[in-house]
């Protein structure tokens, strides 16, 4: 007798039985489709973050002041981030391409009858370099107006939207706050971050525009920023950046040897890359957890299996009698043990695809489910049923023709 | 009538069984022969190892005591798995309770004894149906056992049994669960069955089915205690072994 054979047996064998199958299946199906889940949620989060990490345009570095530290220092008089230091580090630090300033506050944005608040960010044209971000139409900053702090914005894709629809912003003037400013681009549309907040919803002007017309100047540092962007060259590595740049802004800041530094430097392909990492780790601990209703599973269709050996028990007698060998009869109820497993582990695959299909579309979850995955679920559902399936089946291999076919 | 070819012979065979402390012998030393071509009815009371002797010589049980040759091949003395291609490609069984799968056709039913066999899965069809007609049952074939009579029942067990092409049929009481019609219809394909030359051994109780038999071997106790055949049967009377029962 060969495979298919068995297979067809079998297949017929649960046929018969087509309810107590399924049942016998569930705890199967519910075992691989929650790893399946478990598992993509996490490798989900992963390619996302990978995407992200790609719009970026890597070799990210963010620089932000250390609030903690003048707490600590309690000195009150620790130097800050300035835009100064964003144009020295471009010219001083070999590989890096851009280092952009940005101050950033939120203000009123009104257009005629319509009005909208809205992030605001005041650079230079380094931002569009260090965001990886091109304009879908207008254009970018001119010296002059970078320089004379002229009331001009790019607008994000949201505000574009919101402020006027279908028609051309370009030239259009919006109410800042108090000043009136002319829309000179407008941003492409980049959609939401790994946190889930809209980048789309952003307003930005001359950091000169903004420092003087909407954060207001720090008395203390009229030159502060909220944070700086570095963008490293492509065959730059990162640590040797960081080390760099630690070491000119400890210098040009003046800070002494025992002082710890001012300022944090992020790198954030790395922060995205851990905390997908982190997530990944707790899916798979999750995935681990769900394994266990695989092992249920297993013993429940263990369970089915004596059950249909001991009712078959004169089927088993009769097929000996006409010339089963007892290695015909074990493959026979192994093989039915191991298509259940594996019809089982398939629907599941199904449904851990139905699954993660809702959460993308209804909750905007990532999800992946890579086939590595998929073959390895099937391979051990199948491996379970080998293993609770065979007691059984040898059970019913070991039965004597003569008392098989007395039973009653 | 016989030829001289021997399908079964049993030396000395003796079954014991033990219930408890007691050993209780269901055979006590049995030396039978059976030639090809024979009609062999085995009768006696009930009890009397009629049953434990074809369990025996079918190879489905293993002796305390003593050889049986099958075909003249020591089966006595074979390990399980040789056991299960002797049965499969000498011997067809045919049981009281018909013992079909339920809810499967007549025709793979038929086909069940080819898979455990060496024959090429091409030919089980033809070969399943063509055994299906010898017992008439050709129009049947796509039939459950639940859509068919106790007596078609009984004939597509017959087919079954017939399908290896098996030197001998063995019938435990192969008419028991059957009236009286039925059990003509089956007696006179059995005869049939003998008269194309199939060795056939059968248990009753019924002496209207013995004989059809061309030859009754009478058990009592564990042994064999008569063993006539037809021709020098005027002075034999069942009904003297059944009464002492
Ligand atoms: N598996 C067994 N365990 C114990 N004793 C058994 C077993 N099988 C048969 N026996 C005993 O062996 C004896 C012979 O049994 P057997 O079944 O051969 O009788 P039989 O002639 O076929 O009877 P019947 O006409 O009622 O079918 C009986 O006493 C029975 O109780
Ligand atoms: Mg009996």
């Amino acid at each position: 007798m060969n495979l298919l054979q068995l297979f067809r047996i079998a297949f017929t064998a649960l046929k018969l039985n087509v309810l107590r199958s399924v049942l016998t299946m569930l705890g199967i199906i519910i075992g691989v489709s929650a790893v399946i889940v478990m598992v993509s949620i996490g490798e989900g989060a992963k390619a996302e973050v990978d995407k992200q990490i790609e719009a970026m345009g890597g070799n990210i570095l963010l620089l932000y002041n250390d609030w903690n530290d003048r707490m600590a220092g309690g000195t009150g008089a620790v130097a800050k981030l300035t835009d100064g230091h964003a144009a020295m580090m471009e010219q001083e630090i070999f590989g890096i391409d851009a280092a952009t300033p940005i101050v950033r506050s939120n203000a009123q944005i009104v257009a005629g009858p319509l009005n909208w608040r809205a992030q605001v960010e005041g650079t230079n044209n380094g931002y569009f370099i260090t965001r990886n971000w091109d304009l879908a139409m207008g254009r970018q900053f001119t010296a002059q107006e970078l320089q004379s702090g002229e009331t001009v914005v790019v607008i994000g894709k949201i505000i574009r939207d919101e402020l006027f629809g279908a028609s051309d912003p370009i030239g259009q003037t919006v109410r800042v706050n108090n000043f009136n400013a002319t829309v000179i681009g407008v941003l492409e549309e980049k959609g939401p971050d790994s946190r889930g907040d809209e980048q789309d919803d952003v307003v930005v002007m001359p950091l000169k525009t903004v420092r003087t017309r909407i954060s207001g100047v720090s008395r203390n540092n009229p030159d502060q920023v909220s944070y700086l962007e570095v963008k490293g060259a492509d065959n730059v590595s990162m640590n040797y950046l960081k080390d760099e740049i630690t070491s000119y802004l400890r210098q040009a800041m003046s800070v002494r040897q025992d002082q710890n530094d001012p300022f944090r430097i992020r790198d954030m392909a790395e922060t995205l890359e851990s905390r997908a990492e982190t997530q990944a780790i707790f899916n798979r601990l999750l995935a681990a957890v769900a394994s266990v209703s695989l092992v249920v599973g297993g013993i429940g269709i263990m369970n089915i299996m004596m059950v249909s050996v001991t009712e078959r028990t004169r089927e088993i007698g009769l097929r000996m009698a006409i010339g089963a060998k007892p290695d015909d009869i074990l493959n026979q109820f192994l093989v039915e043990a191991i298509a259940l497993c594996a019809l089982g582990g398939m629907i599941g695959i199904g449904l851990a695809y139905a699954i993660t299909r809702i959460m993308e579309t209804s909750y905007g979850m990532a999800t992946l489910i890579n086939p590595e995955i998929v073959v390895i679920s099937i391979g051990f559902s199948a491996l379970i049923g080998v293993f609770f399936g065979y007691y059984p089946a040898l059970k019913a291999s070991r039965l004597q023709p003569i008392d098989a076919l007395r039973y009653e | 009538m016989t030829s001289n070819r021997s399908v079964i012979r049993t030396e000395g065979i003796k079954k014991a069984y033990q219930m408890g402390e007691e050993v209780l012998w269901a055979l006590q030393g049995v030396d039978t022969h059976i030639d090809q071509g024979e009609f062999v009815a085995v009768m006696g009371p009930s009890g009397s190892g009629k049953s434990t002797y074809m369990n025996m010589i079918g190879c489905l049980d293993v002796v305390s005591e003593g050889r049986v040759f099958l075909d003249d091949i020591e089966v006595s003395s074979l390990k399980p798995d040789e056991l299960a291609t002797v049965r499969n490609q000498k011997i067809g069984f045919v049981f009281q309770q018909f013992n079909l799968l339920a809810r499967t056709s007549a025709l793979d039913n038929v086909i069940l004894p080819l898979l455990y066999s060496q024959i090429p899965d091409s030919e089980w069809k033809s070969r399943a149906m063509h055994c299906l007609e010898l017992v008439g049952l050709a129009e049947r074939s796509g039939h459950q056992p639940s859509q068919l009579s106790g007596g078609q029942q009984q004939r597509v067990a017959i087919a079954r049994a017939l399908v290896n092409d098996p030197v001998m049929i063995l019938a435990d009481e192969p008419t028991g669960a059957l009236d009286t019609h039925t059990t003509e219809e089956i007696m006179t394909l059995f005869t049939e069955l003998n008269d194309q030359g199939k060795t056939i051994v059968l248990v009753t109780h019924e002496p209207d089915v013995a004989a059809y038999a061309k030859r009754q071997m009478i058990f009592r106790d564990g042994s064999l205690v008569a063993d006539e055949r037809a021709e020098n049967r005027r002075s034999f009377n069942i009904d003297d072994y059944q009464a002492s029962a």
